[in-house]
């Protein structure tokens, strides 16, 4: 599996706005790597600089090691699904599937050959003489896909695709999109703010935040272990903690907070004293009625909500932060407003460098130096 | 109180026809209708030899525009206005889709200058051009001072310098729709062209002009129609040379003082306007965007 697209230190700057910031990224053949990020983090920025519509300001883009940021849109071999489909509204569905191929001058019969073959793939057998305006939102989707997949690209570039489908659509879609990516073998580079659409469908999730990458990972890590503060709250629910590492003992270090010590796993990569963030998840914590060993925090339930199957509990420790912390449901719980104590297997939290290891780094270079 | 002024708005809503639309049609009856039924009754009447209006019906009138003369003039006057909306698509078109794509704050700045000579009668900026193009005009003192010509090069009095002036006096007619047209043009559908492999060319072709044909096709009928009838233009810059319909119209009313023959072109020109804009309308055209 080689690399086929690949980004080194692009930025970009518009103005004053520096909307993407040094941007290193790798996308391995064949796979389907998901831009994930709120809107304004540069996502859209990227894609658009691999398709050719912005360029960047410095850095540069290679697609299967050749250089293409002096290269025009349609030379490149890189296809885009848009957003907002734009399909030609004066050309049929068949024209609209057609036109890439038209326009590398392929005969005609291969054409119409091929455009069936298509329409069969994406399911719109029949529609070659309506006009775009004649279908519905998902249909119209289907031939944006079409008609960027005929060409056989290298690299699909999707730019939010099921953005404007409805939520039951949407998931149908996302499970042909990954049925077809896997199907046809090409690099898909997905660009969503849908953070559930991106862990179900990715590889690889790159997340972005202001501009630059802050995890690159599969989706179980990018739950498991996010590498920022950022990336923990972003995906998915989790609980932070703010605090200083007191020591460090056999991978497992004490952290005390505000409201007390605990404990968490982490690497070498940490130094005493250093202020870090615990993230964990409201599924791994656990609370008792009496405290644990090594954990300090004391809280009080204030709430319980279902959710099906589960419980969600909301906890508050005495700085008045609240704590998620979920439960099967069916199981005996304390009354609301009563005391507990929070834990977790220190194994189940993630030990995160916030801004301060920024200083501890350059605090290093100045004592090597 | 307020069920007062519910049931006033109730009563204005409710007046009677004559109250609402009733001053508009008297205008228009006065201004519109009757000085149309007035030609059209004109050009059936006779005169006497001294070219007095005699209101005894003929239809005299009709068959003397088919005489070989006026033919050449009609022709003549097609083909001018033909060559005129062909050059403003060519210069226009360009022209409005630099303004309607750009994305600088100068945008605003083009599309006043597209205006602005509006604000200015159209009959002295073409007495503008002959002072520029006369024989002792700016261009010929230019071109002398330069050493480029000996003597005076005679630029007026020419079906090109008619076409000029009538380029110049219609370019904005043309521009405006256009700029509608490509302003409204989905930008991604020309990012998904070149996506797709398109050079510019071919977007151009596939893309862009297709779908800003509607604004192409008003602007040539604004272009057109308002042409065939222009007489001052070839008056002015076409000294005589140059004849169109107007001219022709123009000359029964003043100088030949045949006014139900000049009545009878009229309704010739109305005729082919009605028609065109008849073909436009058939061809899915706008009628808004053509101001009517």
């Amino acid at each position: 599996m080689g690399t086929i697209v690949e980004l080194s230190g692009v930025n970009k700057v518009y103005g004053t706005n520096h909307v993407v910031k040094d941007l290193n990224i790798t996308v391995n053949e064949g796979e389907f790597l998901t831009l994930l990020g709120s809107s304004g983090c540069g996502k859209t920025t990227t894609l658009r600089m691999i398709a050719g519509f912005e360029e960047p300001t410095s850095g540069s883009i290679k697609v299967e090691g050749e250089s293409i940021e002096e290269k025009e849109p349609f030379e490149r071999n890189v296809n885009t699904v848009f957003q907002t489909y734009a399909l030609f509204p004066h050309k049929t569905i068949f024209d609209n599937i057609a036109y890439g191929l038209k326009m590398k001058k392929v005969p005609k019969a291969e054409i119409k050959e091929r455009v069936l073959e298509m329409m069969d793939m994406v399911q719109l057998t029949g529609f070659e003489n309506r006009y775009p305006s004649q279908l519905s939102g998902g249909q119209k989707q289907r031939v944006a896909i079409a008609r960027a997949l005929i060409n056989r690209p290298r690299v699909l570039l999707l730019d939010e695709p099921l953005g404007a489908l409805d939520l039951k659509l949407r998931k149908q879609m996302q499970l042909e999109l990954k049925r077809l990516q896997k199907k046809l073998n090409i690099t898909f580079i997905y660009v969503t703010h849908d953070q559930e659409e991106a862990l179900t469908m990715s590889d690889r999730i790159a997340i972005m935040h202001d501009g630059v990458v802050d995890q690159l990972a599969s989706p179980t890590d990018i739950y498991e272990k996010p590498a920022t503060r950022f990336v923990a709250t972003f995906i998915g629910e989790t609980n932070t903690y703010d605090g200083c590492v007191t020591s460090m003992k056999d991978g497992i270090a004490n952290v005390t907070l505000e409201n007390g010590a605990v404990k968490v796993k982490c690497d070498d990569s940490f130094s005493i004293l250093e202020y870090a963030t615990i993230s964990v998840r409201p599924e791994k914590m656990r609370f008792d009625s009496k405290p644990h060993e090594g954990f300090e925090l004391v809280a009080v339930v204030k709430d319980y909500i279902y959710v099906g199957s589960i419980l969600k509990c909301i906890v508050s420790l005495p700085n008045g932060n609240e704590l998620k912390i979920e439960r099967l449901a069916g199981q005996d719980l304390p009354e609301i407003g009563s005391r507990i104590y929070p834990y977790w297997n220190p194994e189940d939290g993630v030990l995160i460098h916030n801004d301060s290891y920024k200083i501890f780094k350059a605090l290093d270079d100045i004592k090597l130096a | 109180m307020a069920k007062r002024i519910s049931n006033h708005e109730f009563k204005s809503n409710t007046m009677p026809a004559i109250v609402t639309v009733g001053p508009v049609a008297i205008l228009s009856l006065f201004l519109v209708v009757a000085p149309l039924a007035l030609v059209a009754i004109m050009s059936f009447c006779q005169t006497d030899e001294f070219y007095n209006v005699v209101y005894k019906f003929t239809a005299i009138n009709y068959s003397k525009l088919l005489s070989p003369d006026y033919i050449k003039i009609y022709g003549q006057s097609l083909l001018i206005a033909l060559i005129t909306t062909v050059l403003c698509v060519l210069i226009g078109y360009p022209f409005a889709y630099v303004i309607a794509r750009t994305k600088s704050h100068k945008k605003k700045l083009f599309y006043m200058l597209v205006i602005i000579p509006f604000w200015t009668n159209s009959l002295i900026r073409i007495y503008g051009w002959r002072t520029f193009l006369g024989s002792s005009g700016w261009l010929n003192m230019l071109l002398l001072n330069l050493g480029l010509v000996d003597e005076p090069v005679e630029f007026l009095y020419k079906t090109g310098t008619t076409v000029l002036g009538m380029v110049y006096c219609f370019i904005p007619f043309m521009v405006l729709p256009l700029y509608t047209a490509i302003e409204k043009l989905d930008g991604s559908l020309l990012e998904a062209s070149s996506d797709l492999g398109a050079k510019p060319y071919k977007t151009l072709f596939e893309v862009i002009i297709p779908l800003t044909s509607g604004g192409i096709f008003s602007g040539c009928i604004m272009v057109f129609i308002p042409c065939l009838g222009y007489f001052f233009v070839s008056n002015i810059l076409g000294g005589g040379n140059t004849d169109m319909i107007g001219n022709l119209i123009e000359r029964q009313f003043k100088s030949a003082n045949n006014w139900p023959l000049g009545a009878a072109l009229s309704i010739i020109l109305i005729l082919v306007t009605l028609i065109l804009v008849k073909i436009y309308q058939n061809l899915g055209g706008d009628m808004d965007s053509l101001g009517v």
